[in-house]
């Protein structure tokens, strides 16, 4: 760790934490008033939801435009720099945890539960008293239980929209690193370009998907309801697809500040956190074709 | 009512192992105070676990025994050498501190010797669990299922031979459930069956299961997670909705054992206790054939097959 | 303006003026501390008061002041209230006063997500606690939240909704304290010369980094399965109500040494400073904290022996589990081994990590007793493990907190607190506390289960023992609330620098109280300050 120990640097007070703490709060408190509603309830949970992601939204662009002045100004020194770069990879290191309890769950049911509730090892008891029919397999055979939660439905088939989605964020990843040494050989037209090409891509990826959720539901029946294979599928898809959004979102965002010639050849922190981000996001897509679309 | 059942050794081991039998010796003395009042329903003022009265209850007791010797003995050593220290290294008797900060040897061996004693309960904790895990060559199943708030109780196999819908509900009885009402103004010490006190302990209708006879239990629930708890018999399993577990008994001894819920299962988890009946085989035999009898021209009102039903939907 | 305030750095020493600017725009560790720790000792307050009417319903046999269903709601919010209201924000409040000062940085690696960490909390606590006031009652299904149990409660959102609030807020936290630790020390301030403290919470926040997210999954799939018609938990649609605990549970071990590390950190603090020797084996400490951590991730399935696994997997959670009590024993024979050939004197804090060590040990061995599968079959669910998570977390982690209270109040307000109520405060606590939670070790072998209003009247006489004991030891507390706002309004007497004879470590070379900024440049750190700088063993 190379740190530079000339001076501290401390920001100064900042009215956002405190403002982030109430929008979020407007949010949840809402979206559990808008769970609970009784029908012919006057809305109240979704107004209250709605007030608090406009905060919310409000709350970063102000938050981040502070961060980005004092960036500018020329304030944060090397550690600050380094505190940032740490923020940001544990961060990472979080949302791969919280990924990795959907996926665990995934491996549970798929080697444990299911199997078991079929007959196998443990579940000798379990099937022979209650699902004696169920034969326990995966996928259309048996992915919705004993009791075909949600009723009958056909699977995604890997090989034709998710593979294609696969190869888009696989070159996003390469055309975000393109962009990356651009970046840090100061060519800005082709940073533009090749990040633009990324925002593209990860648009062009969310449509694919939103093609796709449309074409589970309507014509193969595999809803969230589909029994723990709809609810492993669109929850571990759609959780991806959420950061999917927000990678595409801060993409822009910082496609913008290139164009504003916020970052150069040292300083370009923001850059580079959303391209790991962007990195992280890809990797959970290949973890997610593997062991949800092919095997 | 055999809960005067006195037991004064922790031995009787089950599968004979002779280093336990060893170890029970030499811990002997200390544990004689808790052993000796060891006995199957609570007692007031009970101080240890009860010894059960079930061939494989007093695997746990003895190894509660144990590993409580066991906890004894490095609590005396460590908090012994910590007094000592806090008596001789006092600043106010002149004590000047030492500079040294590290010893190879004595972290070596503080680490190696807890290994040792840990394998060494491991190992008899390990013997205790699979002869408990082993649930085949059973001569009797007996399924239950737990509801919000009641056990169901279904003979489903006796003797090589299934059971012909004998089955029944089984809950708290009337007299503990309204005493225990908040605010009934009735006596919790006044809920007696004989003269032993059964507040919250009693049901109308217990299981009655045969003695000397390895029982099969497969325990599943209707609602949600409940946990079906004998301690005279020294487990409890959980009795999970959508999921059949198994468990096993061979009873010593003909009585009346009492035991509650162990899971938290919504307000009156608290009031929904267990009692068994254990009786001769000749007895079991006899209260069988009636209840066969009883249950067989009409079809029953009892919904055998219900305990076959679906797992609840856990969403609304 | 921008100027100015980007530059406030540059005018120092004196706090700033108004009291919202102070307070709710902080960007300063120590006023974040402190309202971490306010806002923690408030939370206890609130939880004890949950386990007063607990212990209350329980004090005879017979429903005699709350419904059952209320009961329940006491229980599960006590549980959660004391965990991540009172415990966790006191270590974080503890974190943040004072792992800048010990390791000679000027604040938080990152000051104002300190502030949000901290800002979160209130309002994720109010959203808890306000179902408590909802028509269908607040969550009741224990802190555990099993399912299919807590989707029956109808307040199951709001609580979901607070606990995602908390785990933002405690992954932020922690990774504040990892980017302070590793990128703020000031030169010459290694690794491994830094106070066993800091080591505690490094290795803590990483645990939370890896846990909390798991926790936030857990319940967003109890969310889903009761609000959007997955089926995660259910059998009928492929799911399994166990697959909940094991993910609760992944989370749920790790966190229970996030709440006993940074404990057994204080302790590796106080220990030597009223010894006045070094730390017995300061890199077996280290390590021993770190292989718990690493050992806390494969052990979780020990509060399930009872769900009916499958035979390997009780043998093997049994075998992990009693590992871990190598570590820990290494860690209280080290601290034995630091008092012995010391100078000691046994001022409040010493006489609360006393108590921890013995106390906390015994907690230990109950657990290790736990551990033990066959002998699980009758602890589980009872009031042995009732009374084994009490003497580690209330006479383990909260005794911890309340020596390190003791130990650095004179550092943070630059008064003595007054040592004759400190230490009555002590007695009290100590004997009461045991009162209170032996006797649940007998309730539980003879076979009270937990986490219910009512009992056969065998269990009375303990039961009584107990409530007794909880009601002086809660009103002990009281006693602590006096000496703490005493020490910090009105008090006279001044501290010194170096508050205790023996203490060694950069945070005594700071004046008392600390001033506002400390080492707006780097201090330059020469290894006789620290009390690990020759560290050779
Ligand atoms: C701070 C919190 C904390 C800590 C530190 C611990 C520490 C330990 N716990 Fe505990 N535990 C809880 C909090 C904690 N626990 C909680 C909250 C629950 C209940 C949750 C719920 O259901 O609501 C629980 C429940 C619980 C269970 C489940 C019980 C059940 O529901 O059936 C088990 C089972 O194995 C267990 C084991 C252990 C063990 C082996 C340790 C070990 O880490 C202890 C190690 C320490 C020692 C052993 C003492 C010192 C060592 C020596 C002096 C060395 C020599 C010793 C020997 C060789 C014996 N705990
Ligand atoms: C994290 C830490 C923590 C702490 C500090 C405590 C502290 C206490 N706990 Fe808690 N407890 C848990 C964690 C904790 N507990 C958990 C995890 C559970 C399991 C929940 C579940 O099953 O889901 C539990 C469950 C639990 C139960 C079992 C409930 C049941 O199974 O139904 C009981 C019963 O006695 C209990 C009692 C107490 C008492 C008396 C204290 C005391 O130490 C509290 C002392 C503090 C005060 C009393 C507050 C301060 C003083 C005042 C407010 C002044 C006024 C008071 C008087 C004048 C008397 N607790
Ligand atoms: Cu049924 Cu608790
Ligand atoms: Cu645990």
């Amino acid at each position: 760790m190379s740190q530079q120990h000339d001076v501290y640097y401390v920001p100064s007070k900042s009215q956002w934490p405190i403002v982030a703490a109430v929008v979020m709060f407007l949010t949840v408190f809402g979206a559990a008033h808008w769970l609970n509603a009784e029908p012919g309830d006057t809305g109240f949970g979704k107004t209250v939801i709605a007030i608090g992601a406009v905060g919310v939204l409000g709350m970063f662009f102000g938050w981040f435009r502070s961060v980005i002045k004092e960036s500018l100004a020329g304030n944060y020194n090397h550690q600050v720099d380094t505190s940032f770069r740490m923020g940001m990879m544990w961060f990472i290191f979080s949302e791969v945890m919280f990924f990795g309890a959907f996926f665990g769950a995934l491996f549970y049911i798929r080697n444990f539960s299911v199997p078991w509730l079929g007959g196998e090892g443990h579940g000798v008891l379990t099937h022979q008293y209650l699902y004696e029919a169920y034969s326990g397999s995966w996928g259309v055979a048996g992915g919705n239980g004993p009791l075909h939660v949600g009723g009958a439905f056909s699977v995604v088939q890997p090989w034709g929209l998710p593979l294609l989605n696969t190869l888009i964020l696989l070159t996003s990843s390469v055309t975000v690193t393109i962009a990356h040494h651009a970046l840090r050989a100061g060519h800005r037209g082709r940073i533009l370009l090749f990040l633009g090409l990324t925002v593209l891509l990860g648009a062009t990826f969310l449509y694919c998907q939103a093609h796709e959720y449309m074409e589970a539901y309507k014509e193969l029946n595999l809803t969230l309801h589909s029994g723990v294979y709809g609810s492993t599928f669109f929850m571990l898809t759609g959780f991806h697809g959420l950061h999917v959004t927000l990678g595409t979102i801060m993409l822009a965002v910082i496609w913008c500040r290139v164009l504003k010639g916020h970052f150069n050849k040292e300083h370009h922190f923001g850059f580079e956190a959303v391209a790991w981000y962007w990195h992280f996001v890809d990797v959970v897509w290949l973890g997610l074709f593997l062991f949800v679309y092919i095997l | 009512m055999t809960s005067g059942s006195i037991r004064t050794d922790g031995a009787e081991p089950g599968r004979g192992l002779g280093i336990k039998r060893a170890v029970a010796a030499a811990l002997a003395p200390m544990l004689a105070l808790c052993a000796g009042i060891a006995q199957a329903n609570p007692e007031p003022g009970q101080l240890n676990m009860t010894r059960g009265v079930t061939t494989w209850s007093g695997e746990p007791y003895f190894l509660n025994n144990v590993a409580l010797g066991v906890c004894v003995v490095i609590g005396i050593v460590v908090f012994g050498a910590m007094f000592i220290a806090m008596f001789r290294f006092r600043k106010s008797r002149g004590a000047v501190p030492e500079k040294w900060s590290h010893n190879t040897t004595v972290e070596i061996i503080w680490t190696a010797i807890p290994v040792l004693i840990l394998m060494a309960l491991a190992w008899m904790a390990t013997g205790g669990l699979v002869s408990f895990a082993d649930t085949t060559g059973a001569q009797m199943t007996i399924k239950v299922t737990g509801y919000q708030w009641k056990w169901r109780y279904d003979y489903v196999d006796y003797q090589g031979k299934p059971v012909s819908k004998v089955g029944f509900m089984s809950r708290l009885d009337e007299l503990s459930d309204k005493t225990r009402q908040l605010g009934s103004g009735m006596d919790p010490y006044a809920v007696k069956t004989g003269n032993e006190n059964t507040y919250l302990l009693n049901v109308d209708k217990p299981l009655v299961l045969p003695i000397h006879t390895k029982i099969r239990f497969v325990i599943t629930s209707e609602d949600v997670i409940h946990s079906w708890w004998v301690p005279a018999f020294g487990w409890k399993m959980d009795a999970i909705p959508g999921i059949v577990n198994s468990a096993w008994t061979n009873i010593n001894e003909a009585g009346t054992y009492r035991g509650q819920c162990a899971e938290l299962c919504g307000q009156d988890h608290g009031f929904m206790p267990i009692v068994v009946k254990a009786v001769s085989q000749e007895d079991f035999n006899k209260w069988l054939a009636a209840q066969e009898q009883a249950n067989a021209p009409a079809p029953a009102a009892t919904p055998a097959a219900a305990s076959t039903a679906a797992a609840p939907a856990g969403h609304g | 303006m921008a100027h100015e305030a980007t530059h406030d750095h540059h005018d120092h020493h004196h706090a700033p003026q108004g009291f919202f600017q102070r307070w709710v725009m902080s960007t300063n560790h120590k006023d974040i501390g402190t309202l971490y720790l306010v806002f923690s000792l408030t939370m206890f307050f609130i939880g004890g008061s949950f386990a007063m009417v607990i212990r209350a319903e329980l004090f005879k046999p017979g429903l005699d002041l709350v419904q059952p269903y209320f009961f329940n709601e006491m229980t599960t919010m006590h549980a959660l209230v004391m965990i991540f209201g009172a415990i966790m924000p006191a270590f974080v409040g503890l974190g943040n006063w004072m792992i800048p000062l010990m390791i000679g940085a000027p604040d938080m690696a990152l000051p104002r997500m300190n502030n949000l960490s901290f800002w979160i909390l209130p309002f994720a606590f109010a959203l808890m606690l306000s179902t408590l006031f909802l028509p269908g009652g607040g969550p009741a299904g224990g802190w555990t939240m099993y399912p299919p149990l807590s989707l029956q409660s109808s307040s199951l959102a709001y609580v979901v909704f607070a606990i995602h609030l908390m785990g933002i807020s405690s992954i932020m936290g922690a990774i504040n304290i990892i980017a302070t630790i590793l990128n703020m020390r000031a030169p010459g301030m290694d690794l491994l010369k830094m106070p066993v403290f800091v080591w505690s919470w490094l290795i803590t926040a990483f645990l939370l980094i890896a846990v909390m997210p798991v926790l936030a999954g857990a319940v967003t799939m109890l969310l889903t399965d009761k609000y959007f018609g997955t089926s995660f938990f259910n059998p009928g649609g492929g799911g399994d109500p166990v697959l909940y605990q094991h993910v609760f549970w992944f989370f749920g071990h790790p966190e229970v040494y996030i709440m006993i590390l940074p404990a057994f950190g204080i302790i590796s603090e106080i220990v030597p400073t009223f010894a006045r020797k070094p730390i017995f084996g300061y890199r077996a400490m280290v390590y021993a904290i770190a292989c718990i951590a690493f050992l806390s991730f494969i052990v979780w399935a020990h509060h399930m022996f009872a769900v009916g696994l499958p035979l390997g997997a009780d043998i093997f959670f049994m075998y992990a589990t009693m590992l871990i009590a190598v570590p820990t024993g290494v860690k209280v024979f080290n601290w034995v081994a630091t008092m012995w050939g010391g100078s000691m004197t046994f001022e409040t804090p010493m006489l609360f990590a006393v108590a921890f060590i013995i106390l906390f040990t015994i907690g230990g061995f109950s657990g290790l007793m736990l551990a033990l599968v066959p002998a699980d079959f009758q602890y589980h669910d009872t009031y042995f493990v009732v009374a084994h998570f009490h003497y580690v977390l209330v006479t383990g982690a909260a005794f911890a907190i309340m020596g390190g209270t003791y130990y650095w109040l004179p550092k943070w307000t630059g008064h003595m607190y007054n040592e004759f109520w400190g230490k009555v405060h002590f007695w009290c606590s100590v004997v009461f506390v045991n009162v209170l939670f032996f006797p649940q070790h007998f309730l539980g072998l003879a076979g009270m289960p937990r986490r219910i209003p009512d009992y056969n009247v065998a269990f009375a006489n303990f039961n009584m023992i107990s409530s007794i004991g909880g009601f002086l030891f809660g009103a002990s507390q009281l006693i602590f609330l006096g000496v703490v706002v005493h020490c910090a309004f009105f008090a006279r007497k001044k501290a010194a620098d170096r508050v205790w004879e023996g203490a060694k470590g950069l945070e005594w070379t700071v004046p008392s109280p600390a001033p506002h900024h400390t080492f707006e440049v780097p201090p330059v750190v020469r290894d006789e300050e620290l009390a690990h700088g020759h560290v050779d063993d």
